[in-house]
């Protein structure tokens, strides 16, 4: 704590600092939110560079010996079909950060808009609208997520907008509680004399101010969802075969580790990987943007 | 205190009508049901089903009368388990489920604990990072990796635990641990959290000054306020081992009821899933109300009205 305190005196006193250029400095200092987002560039260029990088195209087969253990051309091993591990991590990578990233990007529309909506009219809509979210914060939404999949089909978009649909609930009690306050400063009170509507002053000027704390918990969303997509895909009711996605990948190996371990190894400790690194990166986020928040 | 606790569990009513609402209009309103099969059913056989069923009745009516038995806590008949009702395979199955996830609460909050006291009093020692490094790999480590690694090395390397089933204790070893990990990770990282928030108060010192002992000090009075954000969490990681007990039922292959939901949820059994959410919703519900009466025990701080 001293030792962030004393860089923090130092800057100040060199050049004069803006917020961002000391939560840069406060992220560059942490080791590991810095290690997390190497970790991820690597893992994101991958996927967006599979179709280039991929040494095998997706389903094409190596059967003249079985499943093989990695080797030189395959440097992962090969699965029970004769397919590439590595190619298929790398497919089903993409699949796993998409649903991620747009689950979390749902979550994040109903999340800010409910949240922005409760705390900027306050009282008894407020009310009512956060009792709303401790209900069903108390449920198990997860068999929501399962009964909406039985019953719209099991296809990607529906689990991304099932997933995001369970997910905005702590997104809307953060951003709500920033608005609470933002809405008592002077620029809104400025936009509101100068008669500007209630729904510009959310959109124009409340959701901007929140931005820190939003990207935050998004980053502590996304490896939520990864983790969610994989166990539902466990129970067979994520991503389908033949598409594939690091949970679907951990299923089948899981179900052959005895004998080819390999299988089950690679995908769950890439699984691992990203989700310790997205942690690592929100974590970090968070002590850098708001110092005051790192007790630990 | 009576006053509030009626309060709560008038207020589950309501909620309860709406969930029951919402699950029977979102499944009735797609098409196909528990009796479409690949092979068309004779049409005597498919009328006598739907009146067996009443689905030969409007969508109200069929609402309405699911409200009535509802209100006799009558959760229906089984689509997909011919002469068997819902609150019969409730009650065979949930014990079960119970039984899992009791033991694994058990586990993660007696280690969570003890891990979280350990990094707090060596704070930035080798025991913390130890502690926080194992915990950080919990939380990033999916129960369906967990699990079948577990299979791996105790029951197929070793060979000293079974591989799946519910019958004896050692059958409950993995399941437990599996199911439970996540959460001692959770709670080790609350406990150590807590612990050193309340280690710097004046009471604290107080304590001190007044020359108790470390022992006493940690036992009585850290201890007590430290422990509050896990008793918050309580009501979450209790939702969380309801919906956890899903996946590890699934693996190690345990009779309990999250096994009879995914089944009757392929199986398109419209009234076992809506009996079970309601079941669980009631369960968490009621939990949840026990967290907040056992918060304003541990802090007098707080009191509803």
């Amino acid at each position: 704590m001293s030792s962030i305190a004393k860089n923090y005196e130092t800057i100040r006193i060199e050049k004069g600092t803006s917020l961002l250029r000391d939560a840069l400095y406060r992220l560059k200092k942490n080791k590991l939110a810095l290690f997390g987002l190497s970790i991820l560039a690597i893992i994101a260029t991958a996927s967006l560079l599979t179709p280039i990088i991929a040494p095998y195209s997706y389903e094409e087969q190596d059967l003249i010996y079985g499943p093989q253990s990695p080797n030189k051309e395959h440097i992962m091993g090969t699965d029970d079909l004769g397919r590439d591990l590595f190619t298929r991590i790398l497919y089903g990578g993409r699949i796993s950060l998409m649903v991620g990233v747009l689950a979390t990007i749902v979550s994040l529309i109903i999340g800010v808009l409910y949240g922005s909506i409760a705390g900027f009219l306050g009282g008894r809509t407020d009310n009512i609208m956060m009792r709303i979210v401790d209900i069903i914060y108390s449920l198990p939404f997860m068999f929501f997520v399962i009964i909406l999949m039985v019953i719209a089909g099991r296809n990607i978009y529906n689990l991304f907008i099932a997933l995001g649909a369970v997910q905005w609930l702590t997104m809307s009690r953060i951003i709500r509680g920033q608005v609470l306050s933002l809405k008592e400063k002077e620029f809104v009170l400025a936009a509101k004399s100068m008669g500007v509507s209630k729904g510009s002053i959310i959109l124009r000027h409340l959701i901007p101010n929140a931005m820190g704390p939003m990207i935050i918990y998004s980053t502590l969303t996304i490896p939520t969802v990864i983790l969610e997509e994989s166990f539902l895909s466990f129970l067979g009711l994520g991503v389908q075969p033949p598409m594939s996605s690091w949970g679907l990948l951990i299923t089948d190996g899981a179900q052959v580790m005895e004998i080819y371990p390999w299988m089950v190894i690679f995908p769950a400790s890439i699984l691992a990987l990203t989700l310790l690194s997205l942690n690592f990166v929100g974590d970090g986020l968070r002590d850098a943007l708001d110092p005051k928040a790192k007790k630990d | 205190m009576i006053r509030y606790i009626l309060k709560r569990i008038l207020s589950t009513i309501p909620v309860l009508l709406i969930i029951a609402t919402i699950t029977f209009f979102i499944i009735r309103i797609v098409p196909g049901g528990p009796f479409d099969s690949e092979k068309a059913l004779p049409p005597e056989i498919l009328e006598t089903i739907n009146k067996k069923y009443h689905f030969d009745e409007p969508l109200y009516m069929q609402y309405l009368r699911y409200i009535k038995d509802l209100a006799h806590l009558d959760l229906g008949p089984s689509f997909k388990y011919a002469n068997r009702s819902v609150n019969e395979i409730i009650m065979q199955s949930f014990p079960v489920s119970f039984e899992l996830g009791f033991w694994a609460l058990l586990f993660a909050s007696i280690f969570g604990i003890i891990a979280g006291i350990l990094s707090s009093l060596r704070h930035n020692s080798r025991v913390d990072y130890f502690f926080m490094g194992l915990a950080t790999l919990g939380i990033s480590l999916p129960s369906f990796v967990l699990g079948p690694l577990l299979v791996l090395i105790f029951a197929l390397h070793f060979n000293i635990l079974p591989v799946a089933g519910w019958s004896s204790i050692p059958h409950m070893i993995m399941p437990v641990i599996t199911l439970g990990a996540m959460y001692t990770a959770y709670i080790a990282r609350l406990t150590r959290g807590g612990m050193l928030e309340i280690v710097n108060q004046d009471f604290i010192r107080t304590a001190r000054a007044k020359g108790l002992k470390e022992r006493t000090i940690v036992l009585r009075h850290t201890l007590k306020g430290g422990l509050l954000p896990v008793v918050t969490f309580l009501g979450p990681a209790f939702a969380g081992i309801v919906t956890g007990s899903l996946v590890v039922e699934t693996i190690f292959n345990v009779p309990g009821l999250g096994r009879y939901f995914i089944q009757s949820a392929l199986n398109r059994d419209y009234t076992m899933v809506m009996g079970t959410v309601l079941f669980y919703a009631v369960i968490l519900i009621f939990m949840n109300l026990v967290v907040d009466i056992v918060y304003t025990l541990l802090d007098p701080r707080v009191k509803y009205e």
